[in-house]
């Protein structure tokens, strides 16, 4: 089985997030960026158990400039036999789902995995842009996937509970938790990513639909009012008469 | 402009983010002189389709031939009815249904799309829509560039709001084309309890609180209040409570107008689920805990003492308000 896993670069959670520019860009500076820990713990872990059990080739994907490289590694040292950066701005998802289907078209990937969402933008877009630009089955927020002679079984998260579903391959799956369990890249995972290739092909040129016109920092709480443990009715009064909530 | 609305449905019911998806997306088209129109699909109970009028909406698409949730079908559809009813903004719910069928839909009709709003859009200059970014750390304004649009709401950031008015439901059934994803099986999470990301109200708590043995008094204040229960990871993780429990960045996020966290230390990853609700109340042995900082109330206390208290206030609560 051919499988793709489209793989972005977000922040590490615990970065302090700073505006630039009169806020309007995303201050990098000190940040340390990590893979997008849906893509990596999930997408990515689960095409590598499919490959291990059935055989294939997984392949990586990101749409990114040169700075994507170091986490592409991590990915290849975790376990993908290969890596495909398309050289170009990350503008919106519209760009970056087009760019992937237009690297898919051109291969017959049985399986396009991403993760549920990036943890920058929040988007949970691209997957669902991908399968409407190549007509694909689409399964968001997928927490389980076996496949059995090229038809997909999946568990996706719905309203109030689970959905078990089948798809036929090629589809695209946003995988979210479940899915796999998280792998460290040993001592001979990361030499032996460093000789796997990532090859840098050029954008298709896809524009993008929207923009970020300005950046804010949510007000500053306002100190938290105590509430002495002996008198914790007091908690629900206010919560009725002040904050109004209940 | 020209609204429409994707409403989805449970159990035979207009799905409740979804009132607040139509009395945002009848706004828009009342504040920009267009019309409004919702779309929805399922076996839903006429009087259930009929209350969309209380909403401000006066034409219902309603299709029948749909069960499932197959987002490819469900994207032709929804192009179909967008083209009958000459739509220029599409809005769905940001809940499971509306992320896998909106990004299809957006593709399919070559529009931009801002998934998670959580205001009305600004229209002076464009057309721009506020989301939360970086997890609930930060906010961007969107300006949508493409002729149509499609926006998904996050549930409990407007609100819905009743007005006077009734309905004309239309039974619409275009070709969706053949079914892309076959259903086999629904498992329901089991228990009467309240969908946690449609709650208004949620209590909370982590590994303070020792062992599963001791989530009666969580579930009872839950249900005292009328609220749904969440949890932290580590507690899902070691099986004390459901997977579909945990909250915060790798679980699922919420905006309740109440949080309530009950020993839990407010780690950034957790913070990231709940940031966005509208008042937090803090219950923690440790008067450093970072969940403090992000607290509108507080009680520096043990959990064992304090909730067994709240159950109480909030009973006497209920019998003072008769
Ligand atoms: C990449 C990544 C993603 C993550 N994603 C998530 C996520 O989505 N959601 C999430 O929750 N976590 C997530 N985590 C884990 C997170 O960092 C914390 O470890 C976790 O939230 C801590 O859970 P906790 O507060 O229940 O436990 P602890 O940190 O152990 O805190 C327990 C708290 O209970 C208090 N306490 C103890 N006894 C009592 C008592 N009797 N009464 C009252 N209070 C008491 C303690 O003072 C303490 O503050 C993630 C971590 C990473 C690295
Ligand atoms: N620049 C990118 N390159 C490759 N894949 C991406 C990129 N951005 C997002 N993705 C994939 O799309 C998923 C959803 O992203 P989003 O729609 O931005 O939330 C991510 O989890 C990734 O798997």
């Amino acid at each position: 089985m051919n499988i793709l896993v489209c793989i972005s670069k977000a922040p590490d959670t615990t970065s302090k997030i700073v505006f630039s520019n009169g806020n309007t860009t995303f201050n990098e500076d000190g940040v340390q960026f990590i893979v997008n820990p849906y893509d990596e713990w999930y997408a990515l872990v689960r095409a590598l158990e499919l490959k291990e059990s059935g055989g294939g080739k997984v392949t990586i994907l990101s749409v990114g400039g040169a700075d994507y490289e170091p986490i592409m590694r991590k990915a290849l040292a975790i376990g993908a036999d290969e890596a495909i950066r398309v050289d170009s701005d990350t503008r919106d998802s519209f760009q970056i789902a087009s760019e992937i289907a237009a690297v898919a078209k051109s291969n017959a990937y049985d399986l396009i995995l991403l993760g549920k969402e990036t943890i920058d933008y929040n988007g949970a877009n691209v997957g669902g842009m991908i399968a409407g630009l190549m007509d694909y089955p689409y399964v968001s927020n997928a927490s389980k996937l076996e496949v059995n002679s090229n038809v997909g079984q999946i568990e996706r998260e719905k309203q109030g509970g689970t959905e078990v579903l089948e798809a036929k391959l090629p589809c695209v799956i946003s995988c979210a938790k479940g899915m796999a369990e998280q792998r460290i890249p040993n001592m001979r995972g990361i030499m032996a990513a460093r000789s796997k290739p990532l090859n840098v092909v050029a954008s298709c040129g896809a524009g993008a639909m929207t923009e970020v016109v300005s950046f804010t920092l949510p007000d500053a709480k306002g100190s938290v009012k105590l509430i002495d443990p002996e008198n914790a009715a007091e908690l629900i009064n206010l919560l009725h008469t002040e904050a109004k909530v209940i | 402009m020209n609204v429409l609305v994707f409403a989805d449905s449970h159990d035979g019911m207009i799905a409740k983010s979804a009132f607040e998806a139509v009395t945002y997306g009848s706004k828009i088209a009342k504040d920009s002189g267009g019309s409004a129109a919702v779309l929805t699909y399922g076996t839903i109970s006429s009087d259930s389709l009929n209350e969309l009028a209380s909403y401000g909406i006066t034409n219902v698409l309603h299709c029948s031939q749909l069960t499932d949730m197959d987002p490819q079908q469900l994207a032709r559809l929804l192009a179909a009815a967008s083209g009958d009813q000459q739509s220029e903004l599409i809005v769905f719910s940001h809940d499971y249904t509306g992320k896998s069928v909106a990004p299809i839909s957006a593709a399919r009709l070559n529009a931009g799309i801002v998934s998670g709003a959580i205001d009305y859009p600004e229209t002076s200059a464009g057309f721009t829509v506020k989301k939360a970014v970086f997890s609930g750390k930060a906010f961007a304004q969107v300006k949508i560039n493409s002729d149509v649009k499609v926006v998904s709401l996050l549930p409990n950031s407007v609100g819905k709001t009743k007005t006077e008015g009734t309905a004309n439901v239309t039974e619409f059934n275009p070709d969706c084309g053949a079914p892309s994803v076959v259903v086999k099986e629904q498992k329901s999470k089991g228990g009467e309890g309240i969908s946690l990301t449609e709650a208004d109200l949620v209590v909370s708590a982590g590994r303070g609180l020792k062992g599963p043995e001791n989530w009666g008094m969580i579930e009872e204040l839950a249900t005292e209040l009328g609220a749904a229960t969440a949890c932290s990871r580590p507690v899902a993780d070691i099986g004390w409570r459901p997977h579909h429990e945990h909250v915060g960045q790798t679980g699922i996020a919420i905006r309740p107008n109440l949080y309530i966290a009950v020993g839990i230390s407010g780690a950034i990853q957790h913070l990231a689920g709940v940031n966005g609700s509208k008042v937090i109340v803090v219950v923690n042995t440790d008067p450093e805990a970072p969940f403090f900082k992000a607290a509108d109330y507080g009680i520096v206390g043990d959990a064992f003492v304090v909730v067994p208290k709240l159950i109480e206030a909030v009973k006497a609560l209920k019998i003072a308000q008769g």
